[in-house]
């Protein structure tokens, strides 16, 4: 079941398109990565997930119910750029920005006081806001989208500002409402979070997307059949007893200890890598390359550069 | 409760609790107080009487010139060259110089050590000028106290004959300060409160955090919220200047003034003084006369009525308008440029108003009391003069159609606004956001 569908969205402004015919599916209680470079459409699609903006044409679905008003309640969003009203007191502020979402006064109440003190904010309350740092700021915010239990969570750049134990707690925040059962939409640059939190990703790129799905499907088709060997003995031994068909496209050589990176070609497997390398060499260890999704954005970013699906001269 | 509500609660909230906002409540009716105590101070200052050395070589005002409270007349027999070189030698202030041929002449000379008051050169003149007067008459044979009977002063009362046949009294002076003040309040009003309007969408902006609060509500009731707010606010500061400086006004006159002087000179002193320049005072006084019967004249509760109209009104048309701009810019330095439409047919309002006051009836005033960029400001010093009700009414719509319209036009360039960081827009980008989908 997916919680949200997007279907065909065109966004345009005066001299330039922001998306072009994009349409993304996000299962339930999954986290769902929107990727893409700087530019690319990904604030654009967010704005319309959380009506901000309206689309040019396509439609949007939440829950399979054609999107309006009365899902904002079950929608929380951490914008990329955020801020809280500088002059105004951290409880007051969080209660007001609570109530917006549609909280009662008791209910907005009760949740702060449970996460001011989960967070051990509590003295923070009847501070301004400048009185704060900037990644005390970032966690009032976390807190602030969170509150009202939304189904759907979108969180752009969730981590910046944050110091690593404290991204750590958001992580385990994020990790833990997942459990919870509520479906993340998670924008970011920074692909090593994209790989420990990611179940399906998007990838946007000058206003299209390029490619989407499941994390690991993503992955296993953009294995190039490389795999890494270290051994112990003669490198010129190891290379000649390769046969052809074997690539190879990596070596490196400490005394008798060699590790090289082979790329198999045709029907070849590691089995008959090693078959025909075992009597040479003594064999320490030997690993599949797996792209990184870092690999695999710029890769598909590139590729999509070098070989334009569509009309890409903006 | 809903969420624009809650949007006014806070932009209400916050301004109100503000330090700002409780100083200038507080010192606001304490100037307005000062203002009026300060010239009724003044005037009770005693005046250390003028020392005036008079040389008459026509021989005629020796003795006929009354000594007064300012002003102490002395003749000692002397000629003008010695007067004028003994002049620092003696406490005379002023040395006045009567030449024999006074009756042809009708001039003097007058010599002083300080510039002396307008007041005080105007009283020796008329002292001087009266009797001359009393001179030529007796010259010419004609009994004073005849003169005097012959005298008439007529009374005007100005009534404007409406179709109906109805009669009604305008062309009173507490009107046209009426109109006048409110007016100039009005003015003040949308300047102060909607530049606080401007300041609020740009510091949204500034601080970001626009974009988490419109993922909430919609842009409108945000803008909308902030406005109303903010009226609000400004409702509640000229609400307690009113009564605080009636209330600072009566607790003073009461406990301090009435003590220390007779406090009926101090009525008849600032009544005489007749410059009106403060309603109130005028209002207060026990004895009413001419002034009392003049307000009687006039709908007060209906002038107030539409008082409170027109500076809602007024306020709401510039406000949105206020608000585009904060949405447009990124920081009050840019907002220059755009202001200059908002605030040209302001001032224009305000320096038409003046015009209306001398000719209410004009065309001009016709049409700057319909025309809703000025109608508040206009109609307002138009209104006690005596408007047609159906002038009154097709202002009135139009206003409200006006601000619909410019509210309308805002949200659109607001919406857009708020989410456009970097350069500076032009006209002509404004101009492509009212036709962007929301």
């Amino acid at each position: 079941m997916d919680i949200l569908t997007a279907n065909n969205i065109v966004k345009k402004y005066a001299n330039h398109t922001a998306l072009d015919d994009v349409s993304i599916s996000i299962p339930e209680k999954s986290i769902f990565g929107l990727l893409g470079p700087n530019g690319a459409g990904k604030t654009s699609l967010i704005r319309v997930i959380n009506q901000i903006t309206g689309p040019d044409s396509g439609e949007v679905l939440f829950n399979g119910a054609k999107l309006s008003q009365n899902h904002i309640a079950h929608i929380g969003y951490l914008p990329e750029e955020r801020g809280l009203y500088k002059k105004m007191e951290v409880g007051e502020q969080a209660m007001y920005l609570a109530r917006l979402k549609g909280l009662s006064k008791n209910d907005a109440t009760a949740k702060l006081k449970y996460w001011f003190e989960k967070f051990e904010m509590e003295s923070w309350w009847k501070k301004k806001v400048e009185e704060l740092s900037k990644g005390m700021q970032q966690k009032v915010q976390f807190i602030v989208t969170i509150l009202h239990e939304p189904k759907l969570l979108i969180l752009d750049e969730p981590f910046s500002g944050f110091d690593p134990i404290n991204a750590n707690l958001i992580k385990n925040e994020i990790l833990e409402l997942k459990q919870k059962g509520v479906t993340i939409i998670f924008s970011t640059h920074n692909m090593a979070s994209v790989e420990e939190l990611c179940d399906h990703i998007a990838l946007i790129n000058k206003s299209k997307k390029i490619l989407d799905g499941n994390v690991k499907d993503i992955k296993k088709a953009h294995r190039t059949n490389t795999y890494e060997i270290e051994f112990t003995g003669n490198l010129m031994g190891f290379t000649n007893a390769m046969w052809a068909g074997y690539e190879l496209i990596e070596k490196s050589q400490e005394g008798e200890y060699c590790k090289v990176k082979v790329k198999l070609q045709g029907s070849n497997t590691p089995n008959s890598l090693l078959q025909s390398v075992l009597p040479s060499v003594q064999i320490n260890s030997l690993r599949e390359v797996v792209p990184s999704m870092n690999d695999i954005f710029i890769t598909n970013v590139n590729s999509s550069i070098n070989h334009p699906i569509g009309n890409l001269t903006e | 409760m809903s969420k624009i509500t809650l949007i006014i609660q806070r932009e209400y909230l916050t301004r109100v609790k503000k330090k700002s906002f409780i100083i200038m409540t507080l010192v606001g009716p304490l100037l307005m107080a000062g203002l009026i105590f300060a010239r009724v101070w003044l005037e009770m200052i005693p005046e250390v009487p003028k020392k005036i050395e008079i040389i008459d070589e026509s021989m005629m005002f020796k003795g006929k010139l009354e000594n007064s409270k300012n002003l102490l007349f002395f003749f000692p027999n002397n000629t003008l060259t010695n007067a004028k070189a003994n002049f620092y030698k003696n406490d005379y202030d002023i040395l006045v110089f009567i030449p024999e041929n006074i009756i042809d002449s009708h001039s003097i000379q007058l010599f002083y050590k300080k510039q002396p008051g307008l007041t005080t050169q105007d009283n020796i003149k008329n002292l001087i000028q009266n009797k001359l007067e009393d001179w030529k008459l007796i010259a010419s044979g004609i009994d004073k106290n005849k003169l005097e009977s012959v005298k008439t002063k007529l009374n005007v009362i100005a009534n404007k004959l409406q179709k109906t046949g109805e009669e009604e009294k305008s062309n009173n002076e507490a009107g046209i300060i009426i109109g006048f003040v409110g007016g100039l309040l009005i003015y003040l009003f949308i300047f102060l409160y909607g530049a606080q309007v401007m300041r609020g969408v740009i510091e949204e902006k500034t601080s970001r955090i626009i974009e988490v609060i419109i993922s909430s509500v919609k842009p409108f009731e945000l803008m909308m919220g902030k406005i109303i707010g903010i009226a609000l606010v400004g409702l509640t500061q000229f609400l307690l200047w009113v009564m605080l400086t009636i209330a600072i006004t009566s607790v003073v006159s009461n406990n301090f003034l009435e003590k220390k002087y007779d406090s009926t000179m101090v009525v008849e002193q600032t009544y005489k003084s007749n410059t009106p320049t403060n309603v109130e005072q005028e209002i207060n006084k026990p004895d009413l006369g001419e002034v009392g019967e003049m307000l009687q004249n006039i709908n007060l509760p209906v002038i107030l009525a539409c008082f409170i109209f027109y500076f809602l009104g007024g306020y709401l048309l510039y406000g949105s308008l206020f608000a585009a701009i904060g949405a447009a810019v990124d920081s009050e330095a840019d907002t220059q440029q755009f202001m200059m439409p908002i605030t040209i047919p302001l001032i224009f309002s305000f320096i038409a108003a003046q015009v209306v006051v001398t000719n209410p009836e004009s065309p001009m005033a016709f049409w700057f009391s319909i025309i809703p960029l000025t109608s508040p400001i206009v109609m307002m010093v138009r209104l006690p003069f005596g408007v047609p009700y159906y002038e009154v009414v097709l202002s009135m719509v139009l206003l409200v159609l006006g601000f619909i319209g410019t509210t309308w036009l805002a949200a659109k360039i607001y919406r857009t606004g708020i989410l456009m960081y970097g350069k500076k827009p032009t006209y002509k980008e404004l101009w492509k956001w009212l036709f962007y989908k929301a």
